[in-house]
C-alpha cells in the first residue's frame, strides 16, 4: 500500500493554501449567502428566548431585587466586545503575515460593531450600576479598561478611513489593533488583580459556575443568540464591502478603458 | 418589578442599537447588490446565490 503524492505541491505555507481557499470574493459570497439567513435565524431565536426568560420568568436577586436582569444583555455584550476583539486581531495577523485579502475587510467591519457592543456594555453596565452602587461611572479598573477597549475600536474605525490609500489605512489599523490586544487580559484579570468595586467573575472556565443555574441558561442562551447576531451582521456587512469593493474596480476598470 | 425604569432603559437600547445595526447591515447588502447588477449583471447572480 502506498500513500498517495501529490505531484504540484503547493509552494505557500499550510496555513496561507488553507485560508486563501476562502479569499476568493465570488466563493466567499456563495458561502455566505448560504450562512447568514442561518446565523441570523439562530442569533434572533435564541436572544428572544433568553431575554423572554432572563426578564419574565428567572428569579430575581436576593440583594439586587430586579435590577439583576440587566445582566442578560450587559453580561453579552461585554463577552462580545473582548471576543469581537480577537476576531479583529485574529484578521490583523492575516493581514500583514498572509495578506489574507478579505482579512482587511473582515477587521474594517468587525471594529464598528465591536465598538457598538463596547458601548451597550458601558451603558447597560452604568443602568446597572446606578441603583447598585449609586453613581453612574466609577473609575474601577474593570470600567476603565472596557472603556480603553471602547477606544481602541473607535482609533481602529478612525485610523482604517484616514488615509487616502486604503491599504495603508488597513496596515496602520491592524498594527493599532494589534498593539491594543495588551487591554483583554487586563480586562479579564483586572477584577483579580485589583480591588474592584465590580464584581469578581462568576463564571470561569477552569472552575464550576458560582451562579444559579435558573439565572445561567438565560444568560447562556442571550450569550450564544447575541454572538450569532454578531457573526450575522458582521458576515452581511462583509458581503456587502465585497461587492463595494467589485463595484469600485469595475468602474476604476471602465474610466480606465474610456482615457485609454 | 423593582428598579423598572433601569431595565426598560437597558433593554431598548439594546434593542435600538442591535436593530440599528442589523437593519443598516441589511440596507447595505441590498444597495450594493442592486449598484453591482446594474454595473456588472452577471455578478447579481453570483451575490444572491
Amino acid at each position: 500500500m502506498y500513500a498517495r503524492v501529490d505531484a504540484t505541491p503547493s509552494l505557500a505555507p499550510p496555513p496561507a493554501r488553507n485560508l486563501h481557499r476562502f479569499a476568493n470574493p465570488g466563493r466567499f459570497l456563495r458561502l455566505s449567502g448560504r450562512v447568514l439567513p442561518v446565523l441570523a435565524l439562530a442569533g434572533l431565536i435564541l436572544s428572544v428566548t433568553g431575554i423572554a426568560w432572563g426578564l419574565f420568568w428567572a428569579s430575581a436577586d436576593w440583594q439586587q431585587g430586579d435590577a439583576v436582569r440587566i445582566m442578560y444583555v450587559h453580561v453579552p455584550f461585554a463577552w462580545l466586545a473582548s471576543s469581537g476583539y480577537v476576531g479583529l486581531a485574529v484578521c490583523s495577523v492575516l493581514s500583514l503575515v498572509w495578506r489574507h485579502p478579505l482579512a482587511d475587510l473582515a477587521a474594517a467591519e468587525i471594529s464598528p460593531v465591536g465598538a457598538g457592543c463596547a458601548a451597550l456594555c458601558l451603558a447597560t453596565g452604568s443602568l446597572w450600576g446606578k441603583p447598585m452602587w449609586g453613581a453612574w461611572w466609577v473609575w474601577d479598573a474593570r470600567l476603565t479598561s472596557m472603556l480603553v477597549l471602547f477606544f481602541l475600536y473607535l482609533g481602529h474605525v478612525a485610523l482604517v478611513r484616514a488615509f487616502d490609500d486604503p491599504q495603508r489605512g488597513y496596515r496602520a489599523g491592524a498594527i493599532l489593533a494589534l498593539v491594543g490586544v495588551v487591554d483583554l487580559p487586563i480586562i479579564k484579570f483586572s477584577v483579580d488583580w485589583w480591588n474592584t468595586l465590580h464584581q469578581p467573575s462568576t463564571i470561569t472556565l477552569t472552575g464550576a459556575p458560582t451562579m444559579y443555574i435558573g439565572m445561567l441558561w438565560p444568560l447562556a442562551l442571550c450569550a450564544l443568540g447575541f454572538t450569532f447576531g454578531f457573526a450575522a451582521v458582521v458576515t452581511a456587512r462583509l458581503r456587502a464591502a465585497v461587492m463595494e469593493r467589485r463595484i469600485r474596480a469595475l468602474l476604476l476598470a471602465r474610466a480606465q478603458e474610456a482615457a485609454a | 418589578m423593582t428598579h423598572l425604569t433601569y431595565i426598560i432603559a437597558a433593554y431598548g437600547l439594546t434593542a435600538l442599537v442591535s436593530t440599528g445595526f442589523a437593519l443598516d447591515a441589511w440596507a447595505r447588502m441590498g444597495r450594493a447588490r442592486r449598484r453591482l447588477a446594474a454595473i456588472d449583471p452577471r455578478a447579481n447572480s453570483r451575490a444572491s446565490r
